[in-house]
Formats: structure tokens, C-alpha cells, sequence
């Protein structure tokens, strides 16, 4: 499943990445502290976060992230867009909580690889 | 007694304290020329994470700092220098969750006490020293045989 299909499914507004939304999103990951996040999220994650300032984008360009959703209405900071539209890294927001969007993403994943899981 | 080998990447970065704006810089840095020279994914995820943290602690605690690279076909070496406060109680420091940041360091999810445990976690080899008003050293290395 890619970045669009979410994108459509939680009526995301799009800040940056315009032309990355074809980007495979394998999982997800939610946090706010950037070490937990460095330590234990993985390349092809959507990270949901409520942080909006531009060291962001340096951690989600570090592990490979298919993207970022900003929740709760947040939206970027004027240099956290700069730098998102920069380097090309998609960057969306959405009115929902962290907890509805985490579990809206995660229902979706998970019927995505049910679909495609091949019978025993 | 380990065999001394040829690097083939060495490069060294300055890392400004408390500028937050460009925290991580020095980091994608490295991970773009860790890519370039065609290391195994997992090795280069551990020295990013291990490069980012470095970088964020030199930001947030030193007034500067260098962080220097040096690759062999077996290893890769990073160190950090830094001038700054030192860290008085080393054992302490790397208790996961304790933190001496401030405030703002907190809000921007940096700070949460985790830094020095997530470097040590992500190294083969992990080597800390501190002097209080001189600044803090660390050493460590990635293996790159056995990356896994």
C-alpha cells in the first residue's frame, strides 16, 4: 500500500513530497521523543508525530521513512516545510488524534497484507 | 591486538552546539557516503543512529564538537570530541531516562535520557570519557563482518 491510498483513506492534507506519494508504505511507527523514534522505527514506516519542528525531516530522511503525518491539526513549521519541500520528503497532517490515525493506518496495513498473505 | 588496516573513508565534521537547526546535518552526511561506498543496509543504519545521537549530544550539551569517520573494509570508526561541560557521574548519564536537558531541549523531543543508551546498544564497540569543563569523548565501532 502506498502513501496516496492513506492519504485518501484519512483525507490527509499534503504539505511536501507531492511526487513520492507512489512511496510502498510497509508499517508504522507513533512517537514524539526523536531517540525512540531513531531507535526502534523502521525504513518504509509512516511516523505519526506531533512534533512539527525541522529536525523532524532530519530523522525521517535518516531511517528511510515513507513519510510523516503531523496529527491533532499540527502542521509544520515554516522551516520544517522548507525543509521537507527541499528534500523531497513527504510531509502530511491530519485533524485526527495520534490514536485514531495510528489505528485507522494500522486496520488498513493489516487488511492490505491479510489480502495478499497466501493461504496455508 | 587488532590488525591495522588501510582506511578506505576517513572524514571528519564540526558540529556546532546549540544550533538545532541544523542538528542531524552531519549525520545524513554520513549516511550518504556509507551508501556510496556500498555497506550492507543494517551496518549503515547502525552508524547513522549512532552519528545522529552523537551529533544531537554535541548540539545540545557542548559549545562544539568534531566527529570524526574512518572506515576499513572490517570496521567503522566513529569518534566524537566535544568542548563542552563534561558529564560529571558517566554511570548515571547512561541510565536510560536520565537526562540533565533543559526545558526546551525536552520540548523538542530531544533530551529523553535515551541518547547515550541507543549509541552503546547500536555498537559493537562503545568507549566513553569525560573531563567536567573540558568536554566528553566517545569512541565507537560498527563491525562490518557480521554486520547482522
Amino acid at each position: 500500500m502506498n502513501i496516496e491510498t492513506i492519504v485518501k483513506c484519512l483525507d490527509l492534507n499534503v504539505f511536501s513530497g507531492f511526487d513520492r506519494l507512489k512511496t510502498e508504505v510497509l508499517d508504522g511507527y507513533t512517537g514524539d521523543l526523536l531517540s525512540d523514534v531513531m531507535a526502534n522505527s523502521k525504513e518504509g514506516d509512516i511516523w505519526m508525530t506531533r512534533q512539527v519542528h525541522q529536525n523532524i525531516i532530519a530523522v525521517a530522511s535518516l531511517k528511510d521513512h515513507a513519510g510523516i503525518i503531523l496529527v491533532h491539526g499540527a502542521e509544520p513549521a515554516k522551516d520544517t516545510l522548507e525543509k521537507a519541500l527541499r528534500e523531497n520528503i513527504p510531509v502530511m497532517g491530519t485533524n485526527l488524534s495520534g490514536f485514531e490515525a495510528a489505528g485507522r493506518i494500522y486496520n488498513i496495513l493489516k487488511e492490505k497484507k491479510d489480502a495478499t498473505a497466501t493461504p496455508p | 591486538m587488532h590488525v591495522h588496516e588501510k582506511p578506505i573513508f576517513e572524514s571528519s565534521y564540526t558540529v556546532q552546539g546549540g544550533n538545532f537547526d541544523e542538528a542531524g546535518k552531519v549525520a545524513s552526511q554520513i549516511k550518504v557516503s556509507l551508501k556510496k561506498l556500498g555497506l550492507q543496509t543494517v551496518v549503515i543504519r547502525k552508524a547513522a543512529l549512532v552519528a545522529y545521537e552523537s551529533e544531537i549530544n554535541i548540539v545540545s550539551y557542548a559549545r562544539k564538537g568534531t566527529i570524526n569517520v574512518s572506515i576499513t573494509p572490517k570496521q567503522i570508526k566513529i569518534e566524537t570530541i566535544d568542548e563542552g561541560q563534561g558529564i560529571p557521574d558517566i554511570s548515571l548519564a547512561m541510565q536510560e531516562g536520565y537526562s540533565t536537558a533543559s526545558a526546551k531541549i525536552r520540548e523538542m523531543g530531544f533530551g529523553a535520557g535515551m541518547g547515550l543508551c541507543n549509541i552503546k546498544k547500536f555498537s559493537d564497540q562503545f568507549q566513553i570519557t569525560s573531563e567536567i569543563g573540558k568536554g566528553t569523548y566517545l569512541k565507537m565501532i560498527i563491525n562490518i563482518e557480521n554486520g547482522a
